[in-house]
């Protein structure tokens, strides 16, 4: 089964006016149709990057390297018109901030008509019962289509954008931070939206949010991103609740567990601040804000380790760090496969063979 | 809904099942349009100095179509004039004579015609290439790599250099140079003019193509051309409609100086005519106010109507504005 979204070895450097800045460097993600893949990261971390570079949608003079393969088509590659042609229809985006995504000076059923006559898939005289339909199917009536954006609360406003991303019937939908300027009720709506759709079109979901327990709730699987990297990958439940990697268990520690007071007598941070990406530290990036740290992180940058693989050293899930390396233990990082030829200052992450693994164990 | 002009559906089953949408979707388009003319009209309708312009506005639009029919064009010529020289005002010649001894009342009519028509087609010309310029250099500067940079910087230093140029002394240059007529009037002003529109314009543009949407638009697959028509020239209009309304009343007055300069054309009547022809006359030194003053009245009248109306149809037409007239 080849995979709706394989992306491979993904840098992106953006270059600013004080040099370059490697904003993510190098992820590995997979994703099947009818999945829905989560990514976490805190501000800075190169998710809502990632996100982008998968449409070519970063601002000119950006140095992208790796493949993106959309359906088996390499959207690096991609010529100018078939790139377009890509847009929306086979992966459309729900951006952050539905309040300034739409334009205010035309009616939305205008707006959701957009990618239906950009792309000109639907008969010009279809347009208005294909608006309708889709209002519909995102639980607003027909009539509001008459309405413009300023007329619509926030949640209606995200409901607007999330029918303007199914218009097309695309394969993949990007959703960025699509909830996080709504509140808890109206988020919890959007989301059981959003996983009815995944659910009726069998449609993959790719859903970035700082928010892990929105991700524990919608998605399958979650990546967690810090400093450009994946850190650590696999099934949302034990990536949430039971994290390998001290990144991800500080990030699921932020949250307070309802009805598990101890969790919120004793909240517990994660002090410091995200490395600065054009300086990043030798070695593992998170060394200077872990806990668990050990002199020999200094040195090693680890790949994405299976944690606690099964006999044949497969495992569905994976982590970035000595902690979880063959053996459980950095003192014998050097005498498992070939860790030490992938550790050191090489930021490339796992090789291809280890990526290739990963799409193997990804179901 | 009309009745069925072609022959009868043929096939009645998958006929009707195709046909009746499309005939919903059309008819829901009319009443749509329908009733977004009756929102606007009473939108329109709140506003009491956009009513009193464009009522002033039909009068005198009325009145310049019109005119052949009350007006007897031999008597707007010198030798067929009917009264004697400087009549003052009288039931007759509600605004008296010319020294031809010409009725002014008619000459302000029938030159109402010319001045109405240049304005206009002169602000149609400047706001076109403001606008076209205004946009296309906003939007490749901000969004077109070094190409659309190259092509927006060339832009803006034809519009700079446009812009110091002295607007009269180019278009007294331009009106000199080509065939007399009143097409070569709208030309000198229509090319004079437009700077300050693609500077306003590509200001706006910038503003635009820096939200969200701009950049959700790119992302669903919109082109350039789609980007400017769709989102960033609806957005500017507001801006364009604003300046459209100086802009008649500056291409009247632009208008009204090229002929009161002697370069209108000398075989029509407009109001800068009128003026010169009084200055000729010596009507200020003799004191006859009434050969004077009704054109510039005119000139100010038309000029404060088209900023009054277009006052109110930005109010309406930009849902920002709605409700604080």
């Amino acid at each position: 089964m080849t995979s709706l979204l394989d992306v491979r070895d993904l840098h992106v450097t953006y270059s600013g006016g004080g040099g370059d800045v490697p904003a993510v460097r190098g992820v590995h993600l997979s994703l099947d149709p009818g999945d829905t893949l989560g990514v976490a990261g805190e501000s800075g971390s190169g998710k809502s990057t990632v996100a982008l570079a998968l449409l070519r949608l970063l601002p000119a003079g950006t140095r992208i390297t790796g493949e993106i393969l959309l359906e088996g088509e390499d959207v690096l590659r991609m010529r100018w018109g078939r790139l377009r042609a890509v847009r929306w229809a086979g992966a459309s985006v729900v951006f952050q901030g539905a309040m300034h995504s739409l334009n205010p000076v035309q009616r939305i059923g205008e707006q959701i008509a957009e990618p239906l006559l950009v792309h000109a898939l639907v008969k010009p005289d279809r347009v208005g019962a294909r608006v309708a339909d889709l209002l519909e199917q995102v639980g607003l009536p027909a009539s509001r289509r008459r309405d413009y954006p300023h007329q619509l609360s926030g949640g209606q406003r995200q409901r607007v954008m999330i029918a303007m991303a199914l218009a097309c019937e695309p394969r993949l939908i990007i959703a960025d931070e699509a909830t996080t300027a709504l509140d808890v009720m109206i988020q919890a709506q959007i989301l059981a939206l959003l996983e009815r759709l995944v659910d009726e079109s069998g449609i993959g979901m790719l859903m970035i949010s700082h928010d892990l327990s929105v991700l524990a709730a919608t998605c399958d699987r979650v990546a967690v991103m810090y400093a450009g990297r994946i850190v650590e990958q696999g099934p949302a439940g034990e990536v949430v609740h039971e994290p390998a990697h001290p990144y991800a268990s500080a990030l699921s520690a932020a949250f307070p567990r309802i009805g598990d007071p101890a969790s919120r007598l004793a909240p517990r941070g994660l002090p410091g601040d995200p490395p600065d990406p054009a300086q990043a530290p030798s070695g593992c990036v998170f060394r200077p804000r872990c806990a668990v740290a050990e002199t020999v992180c200094a040195t090693v940058d680890p790949p994405l380790w299976p944690v606690r693989p099964d006999r044949d050293g497969r495992s569905a899930r994976h982590a970035a760090c000595v902690h979880v390396g063959p053996g459980g233990g950095p003192e014998r990082t050097d005498s498992a496969r070939d860790g030490s030829a992938r550790s050191g200052p090489d930021p490339g992450g796992p090789g291809p063979g280890s990526a290739e693994e990963e799409e193997e164990t990804s179901r | 809904m009309s009745a069925p002009t072609g022959p009868a559906p043929a096939g009645p089953a998958t006929g009707s099942r195709a046909r009746t949408p499309a005939v919903t979707a059309r008819a829901l388009a009319r009443r749509r349009r329908r009733e977004a003319l009756g929102r606007f009209v009473r939108e329109y309708a709140r506003n009491r100095a956009g009513l009193l312009g464009l009522a002033s506005l039909l009068t005198i639009g009325a009145l310049a179509l019109t005119a052949p029919l009350f007006v007897d064009q031999a008597h707007l010529t010198v030798t067929g004039a009917p009264g004697d020289s400087y009549q003052p005002p009288s039931r007759e010649y509600p605004l008296g004579t010319d020294n031809f001894g010409r009725s002014v009342l008619d000459l302000i009519v029938w030159g109402a015609r010319v001045s109405l028509t240049v304005g206009l087609l002169a602000t149609f010309v400047s706001v076109t290439l403001g606008t076209l310029v205004g946009v296309t250099a906003g939007h490749f500067g901000s969004s077109g790599g070094l190409g659309g940079r190259i092509v927006s910087t060339l832009l803006m230093r034809v519009t700079d250099w446009f812009l110091v140029l002295p607007t009269l002394v180019l278009a007294v240059a331009l009106a000199a140079v080509l065939p007399r007529g009143t097409g070569t009037i709208v030309i000198a002003i229509g090319l004079t003019v437009w700077p300050p529109t693609a500077r306003l314009v590509r200001a706006q543009t910038l503003a635009v193509e820096a939200r969200p949407y701009v950049e959700r638009a790119r992302a669903l697959g919109g082109g350039h051309t789609h980007v400017m028509g769709w989102h960033v020239l609806p957005n500017v209009m507001p801006v364009v409609l604003a300046q459209t309304t100086l802009l008649v009343a500056t291409s009247i007055i632009a208008e009204s100086t090229l002929a009161f300069l002697g370069m209108g054309d000398p075989t029509t009547i407009s109001w800068g005519g009128i003026l010169e022809s009084a200055r000729t006359a010596g009507a200020i030194s003799a004191g006859i106010w009434w050969y004077m003053i009704p054109p510039g009245l005119a000139i100010a009248v038309v000029a404060l109507s088209f900023t009054l109306c277009g006052r109110a149809v930005e109010s309406v037409i930009n849902p920002r504005l709605r409700g604080q007239s």
